[in-house]
């Protein structure tokens, strides 16, 4: 029982956390979002060069070989500062079912580019009637000789506008929303029938619907074993879960800190607001919010690593339930305890609130994931 | 980062677990199980039988006879006891005043009243409460006036946990009234047979007997039985207070509350399928679960932490209550229109009657009201937040 990260670790946090303190302020960050891709090449090659681009890659791959903790560190870090940048869609999403179902081939082209910082990513896995279920999968994938034909409608597929490949997730058989019959496609955007509808998010970030219109792909396009994507898909979403943790539990920690100084400083009444035992007992409920939330992201960041999928999925669904009622609970309670402060998108609070609910609407919800623990129980 | 127990913590929590699966006397654990009423010697029987192990003094030092396990060994023992359906150890004289005395007391006091804390010779209550003086304990009017080789004490202390079982019982009483209300505090221990000594019981909600008034008219205590300084009582109870960190988050016995919950769920129906495949209840119950997930993690990070646990220990306590408290209503809850039938006499150990519905149901709303003294206890919630407040967030 260690819960101390070695030298390394703390080294790439510090490291991140400087970064991210001295060149991504809520100014700076402001300005990246109201640019028109809606995030920084310049950062996002910083980001290259401090190596955060392989951290969970194998060397062979281009990597540094870290470990779901590393990831989970960085996470924390790009939390903490809501960074925009497409790290979670291209290194934690797209990267992790490349890395889990793509061939030696695939991810010695694929991998290494991203890891340079030269390939952008994006996972077209969600559809307009399929909320979080994985296998509800309509868009279809139909055999063309020695490729395939896509036809289909992805949606909110986070930085798909800017993404040069595309994740996607077809149906090579069965009905809408039955486990087997799923496959990966590796697409390039810039083929010929697909169409991206790029737009904001509301906490600061880039997402597309995309449409299929008989895109044709050639039989290497294929990642891992046709029909059977189902169990890879849910390993690498439940990856990205405990990263999106991580990330919660960043953002978390700095509206927190936010919040507690805003209490210290702000005077009404002839003294500061935090004197007042009303306020401070919600505070104490934020902080205790934010340790229960840390402890389970820990745990995932772990246990998503588990051979037993059972294991996996319970652990990885108990997070995200967590972090979805703490993040919720965390943002609404520093809006609150900012007062008029807290609704001005002027101020850096309701940035993070904005994210802490966006977080909960990704990869499923507080609902979807109490579903999915019972049942993995 | 691992958070993997060690070869030798696993081969300890294997030794802990047969140690208990075979020396737990079954009618005790039968006892706590069901939710049945403990009486003294049940609770004696089992600490003779850690005593006679070695075990009963998990947090005390080797040279007082303890086993000077490492947090994380403490915690694997209170969880695989809580888990077996062990009583928990009668905290007041082995976890509260042996290491108040063992720091503070004198060459007598430790050689007198260790040994027979250790043996369960004496049962110990804690005299802090007073009726005046809850969450402001340091407000505490119990007098102590110095009258030779002797002090009087005149007063009244509340809420005594097993008051009537106890032999003795440590106070902190006011020996001067001229100072700062802190710094007029001393630590007394005190015989309970000595005359001028009366206990009443307070019966809770659940018509139990397990709290007292004790009332001190006129009595006599030799001097010798002041635990260090007079008027240094409030530091040494706060030193107290910081010791006991382990126990309070409970995991292991809401573990064990749990899966009782899941249990009875899958037992009882609603619309004439089991409840716990009811999505609105199953819903609630993985709430619940989740949270006692995060706590045992928790309480892991603040067992590991290589500084001293200081206040975020309070975190334990609000969060364990809570999970402790969310079981017993969910339990409540689970049995339906069986948690109205009220018969104390069913929760006797030697009790063999015909149950009023499902035996499970027979204790749940009586435990429910139990439990709601969790929260209020040990320095209520509201002053577990008020510490966090100050010493953690700075407000």
């Amino acid at each position: 029982m260690d819960f101390i990260f070695s030298d390394e670790q703390q080294q790439l946090r510090d490291s991140l956390q400087k970064f991210i303190g001295k060149e991504y302020g809520f100014e700076a960050r402001k300005a990246i979002i109201a640019s028109e891709q809606g995030f920084s090449d310049k950062v996002w090659a910083q980001f290259a060069e401090m190596g955060i681009l392989g951290v969970a890659f194998d060397e062979a791959h281009g990597g540094f070989g870290g470990s779901s903790v590393d990831t989970m560190l960085v996470m924390t870090e790009l939390g903490r500062g809501i960074v925009v940048e497409p790290y979670f869609s291209t290194v934690v999403l797209g990267g992790s079912l490349i890395d889990l179902a793509g061939s030696e081939a695939q991810k010695q082209a694929v991998l290494s580019e991203v890891v340079e910082g030269k390939l952008l990513l994006a996972a077209a896995l969600g559809e307009p009637n399929s909320r979080y279920e994985l296998n509800c999968v309509q868009t279809t994938a139909k055999r063309d000789g020695a490729g395939y034909v896509l036809n289909g409608h992805k949606a909110v597929v986070l930085h798909g506008e800017s993404a040069d490949k595309l994740v996607v997730s077809a149906r090579t058989a069965g009905a809408a929303r039955e486990a087997k019959g799923i496959s990966l496609f590796l697409v390039d955007k810039a083929s010929a029938g697909v169409a991206v509808q790029g737009y904001r998010t509301i906490d600061g970030m880039r997402a597309a619907e995309i449409k299929f219109s008989n895109v044709k792909v050639g039989a290497d396009a294929a990642l891992g074993e046709i029909d059977n994507a189902l169990p890879v898909l849910e390993r690498g979403a439940d990856f990205a879960v405990s990263a999106l943790c991580a990330e919660a539990v960043g953002a978390m920690e700095a509206l927190n800190a936010a919040t507690y100084e805003y209490l210290k400083t702000r005077q009404q009444f002839g003294r500061p607001i935090g004197s007042f035992q009303a306020l401070q007992h919600r505070a104490v409920d934020m902080m205790i919010h934010c340790e229960q939330s840390r402890s389970l992201a820990l745990l995932a960041s772990i246990k998503v690593q588990s051979e037993d999928p059972n294991e996996r999925k319970r652990t990885v669904s108990a997070a995200k339930i967590q972090i979805g009622r703490s993040g919720r609970a965390i943002g609404e309670e520093a809006i609150q305890l900012h007062g008029g402060m807290g609704v001005s998108n002027e101020l850096a609070a309701g940035h993070y609130a904005k994210r802490l609910a966006m977080i909960n609407a990704t990869l499923g919800d507080v609902e979807h994931h109490s579903e999915r623990f019972a049942s993995a129980a | 980062m691992d958070l993997n127990y060690t070869k030798e913590e696993q081969a300890f929590r294997d030794e802990v677990r047969k140690f208990v699966h075979e020396n737990l006397p079954k009618d005790i654990a039968d006892k706590v199980l069901h939710h049945k009423r403990l009486v003294k010697d049940d609770w004696v029987r089992w600490q003779k039988i850690l005593h006679k192990k070695g075990w009963v003094a998990p947090n005390w030092p080797k040279e007082y006879g303890g086993c000077a396990w490492t947090p994380i060994q403490q915690n694997i023992f209170e969880e695989e006891c809580g888990y077996a359906g062990a009583p928990r150890v009668m905290p007041f004289g082995l976890v509260m005043v042996a290491p108040v005395i063992q720091h503070f007391g004198s060459k007598w006091q430790k050689e007198y009243y260790l040994p027979r804390i250790l043996s369960s010779e004496d049962w110990w209550a804690q005299g802090y409460s007073e009726p005046g003086s809850g969450s402001d304990l340091a407000s505490l009017k119990t007098k102590a006036v110095r009258q030779g080789d002797h002090y009087i004490v005149d007063g009244q202390k509340t809420w005594t946990t097993l008051g009537q079982y106890a032999d003795m019982i440590f106070c902190l009483v006011r020996t001067d009234s001229t100072v700062k209300k802190q710094e007029g505090i001393s630590f007394l221990l005190i015989d309970m047979k000595s005359p001028g000594i009366t206990v009443r019981p307070i019966i809770t909600l659940d018509e139990e007997h397990e709290v007292n008034e004790v009332f001190f008219d006129n009595v006599k205590v030799p001097a010798e039985n002041l635990v260090g300084e007079e008027g240094k009582g409030w530091t040494y109870a706060k030193f107290l207070l910081g010791h006991e960190r382990t126990g309070i988050a409970r995991v292991g016995e809401s573990k064990r509350e749990l899966e009782q919950l899941k249990a009875i769920a899958s037992k009882e129906l609603r619309n004439g399928k089991p409840l716990i495949e009811d999505p609105r209840f199953r819903d609630r119950i993985t709430a619940v679960e989740v949270e006692l997930m995060a706590l045992e993690i928790t309480l892991l990070r603040v067992l590991s932490s290589r500084t001293k646990p200081g206040p975020e220990a309070s975190i334990l306590k609000i969060k364990g209550t809570d999970v402790q408290q969310a079981l017993t209503e969910l339990t409540m809850e689970a049995v339906g229109p069986y948690a109205l039938p009220f018969r104390p006499e069913a929760r006797a150990g030697d009790w063999h009657g015909e149950s009023v519905g499902p035996e499970y149901a027979a204790s749940a709303a009586a435990v429910y009201f139990n439990y709601r003294k969790t929260s209020i206890y040990g320095g209520s919630n509201e002053i577990q937040r008020n510490i966090i407040s100050q010493m953690v967030l700075g407000l």
